[in-house]
């Protein structure tokens, strides 16, 4: 199993997994876009304990990576130090900060296929977008308890599917595999998940 | 420079929603303008600390010019602080923001507040000829001139987004030689270290989820502060609201009307229609202060312990609310909820 996880994004939703991956036991690096002293203070009081790095040393160091970054800069991502690492794609297209979709992602396609397509040779698996980072952080739950919530997960690996669901049981969520990568659509902004807080059963009669 | 110590401020913030008058018809831009004028008149009369009004560009908005409003309001108050919530520095020019609310302090005898923010809404970059993609550095390069504009000294700058100034000295000057400045922020965390450095108070935008987990935020806002020399100032948080005389009746009138206004936005950003379940949520645990005075009451001051906060705004009006419902509201908000958190928190 992975001990430690990078998570590249610094801002709401990469803070907010850092502080779930640190009570979950994992040790934790994590990079915002440019040198790791910018993002060093916050880190150390938000999410103590996480190293700040960069997002090459990050990926580099780690079995499993999430990705917590505007979609929009997908291509300044460390491609090749991502070579044959599994990679969680949490991002979403979000015009106020990613600009006109047709800038950034050809029609048809689901974000995480396109990004698939960009870091070819690792492994994406979509998951931990359509919850608000808010309700990641005061939904988190241990297994088993009542009222669990549930993150939707979509990927064209079942064995890297079945280890990010173990991943995230161990943040506190149960999970839902919904299919191969174009599934990921339904979990995008428009899609019937997006936004969702709700239990696994609740989740499969949204898909 | 602004609050001290364990002087609490409670303020009530508008976005100048479209309201809707006694026969249930939907009153237009203008009534709506003058309906906050008017309530704010009200917020004056019965003490409240501040009235807030933020810049939006849409049209289920009424306010897209704040300081207008604040300046009329200014010529029927005495008290009330006039405060933006937030001016979208990003897409405005900071020398024209200060000269503006230079103004507003003038004509107020200084009672100007400027909350400076990115804004939720970026409808304003299109408007003004931005580009979306210099979100970022827009905000950085105008915060950074707006900061010494303050100074009120002549300002030499040379700018990539802004107009470059050799000596450039800029009118009116305020009288007590500060223009209170505000940044607010929501959850990113460099936005909070960003306030910290410039020396700037801070106001936690807390709109959903709950208000514990900024507790953090504030902590950081202090080391930072700590780290580039300055002493921390006190922290206000904003968060919506809606009073009414019990509890039933508070979500009878605010669940339809919070739903249409966060549905209305869903649509645009493609979120699902918001539950009763997810809005009873927010309710009990969340950051909707929606009940009798004394559950917002006790609410607020749990929050404001919570995170330590030393003021409150409530974003008051949400979706085409009755002009009736709207007043009654401030009135419970001045006369009871306010009372009664102060005392919760050992102020009386
Ligand atoms: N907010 C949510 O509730 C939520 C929930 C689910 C999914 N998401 C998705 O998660 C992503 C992040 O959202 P957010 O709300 O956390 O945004 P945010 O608060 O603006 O944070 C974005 C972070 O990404 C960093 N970043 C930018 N370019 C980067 C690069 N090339 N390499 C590494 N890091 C980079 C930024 O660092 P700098 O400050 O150094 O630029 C910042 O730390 C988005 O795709 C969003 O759609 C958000």
């Amino acid at each position: 199993m992975a001990r430690t996880i990078a998570i590249l994004g610094a801002g709401k939703l990469g803070i907010t997994l850092s502080q779930l991956a640190l009570r979950a036991g994992y040790s934790v690096l994590i990079a915002g876009s440019g040198d790791p002293s910018k993002i060093k203070l916050s880190v150390s009081v938000l999410a103590p304990g996480a190293i700040a790095t960069t997002s090459a040393e990050a990926a580099r160091q780690s079995d499993v990576i999430i990705l917590a970054l505007p979609l929009s800069r997908f291509r300044k991502l460390p491609k090749e130090e991502l070579t044959g690492k599994l990679v969680i794609d949490a991002m979403n297209y979000w015009w106020e900060v990613d600009g006109p979709i047709d800038h950034i992602l050809p029609s048809g396609m689901s974000s995480s296929e396109m990004v698939q397509a960009f870091l070819s040779s690792s492994r994406i698996v979509k998951a931990l977008n359509h919850m608000g980072y808010h309700d990641l952080h005061d939904e988190a739950r241990s297994k088993k308890s009542p009222g669990r919530k549930a993150i939707a997960v979509a990927g064209d690996s079942k064995d890297d599917v079945r280890i990010v669901s173990s991943i995230i049981d161990s943040l506190g969520f149960d999970t839902l595999y919904i299919g191969g990568l174009a599934k990921g659509k339904l979990l995008e902004p428009g899609g019937n998940v997006f936004g969702a807080n709700v239990s696994a059963a609740r989740l499969k009669q949204l898909i | 420079m602004t609050h001290t110590g364990n002087n609490y401020l409670f303020g009530l913030d508008s976005f100048g929603d479209l309201a809707k008058a006694e026969d249930g018809r939907l009153m237009n831009y203008a009534e709506s303008i003058r309906l906050v004028v008017d309530e704010a008149v009200l917020a004056d009369r019965l003490g409240v600390d501040v009235i807030a009004l933020g810049e939006h560009h849409r049209e289920e908005y009424a306010i897209s010019s704040p300081e207008t409003v604040l300046s009329a309001i200014a010529s029927k108050t005495k008290q009330i602080k006039l405060a933006s919530g937030v001016t979208v520095l990003s897409s405005d020019d900071p020398v024209r923001v200060f000269e503006r609310f230079a103004t507003l302090d003038a004509v107020s005898n200084g009672r100007a507040q400027v909350i400076l923010g990115r804004g939720s809404f970026t409808e304003s970059f299109p408007l003004f000829g931005y580009d979306l993609r210099d979100y970022e550095a827009l905000f950085e390069e105008k915060i950074e001139l707006f900061s010494k504009l303050l100074k009120e000294q002549p300002v030499t700058w040379s700018g990539t987004h802004t107009q470059s100034l050799d000596a450039a000295d800029v009118f009116p000057k305020t009288e007590s030689g500060t223009l209170e400045t505000y940044v607010g922020v929501g959850g990113s965390p460099q936005s909070v270290v960003r306030a910290a450095a410039y020396n700037f108070p801070l106001v936690l935008a807390i709109i959903g989820g709950s208000p514990e987990r900024f507790a953090p935020y504030i902590e950081l806002y202090r080391k930072a502060s700590a780290e580039f020399g300055h002493s921390a100032h006190p922290v206000g948080m904003h968060s919506p609201g809606f009073i009414a005389d019990s509890d039933e009746q508070a979500v009878k009138i605010a669940f339809p009307l919070f739903k249409q206004a966060m549905d209305k936005v869903g649509k645009t950003r493609g979120w699902q229609p918001m539950s009763r379940e997810h809005f009873m949520n927010e309710v009990k645990n969340g950051s909707m202060y929606v009940g009798s005075p004394e559950t917002v009451g006790k609410k607020i001051a749990n929050a404001m312990k919570a995170v330590d906060a030393k003021r409150f705004d409530m974003v008051y009006g949400f979706g085409p609310m009755q002009a009736s419902d709207r007043r009654r509201m401030i009135e419970l908000y001045a006369t009871e909820v306010i009372p009664r958190v102060r005392e919760l928190l050992g102020q009386s």
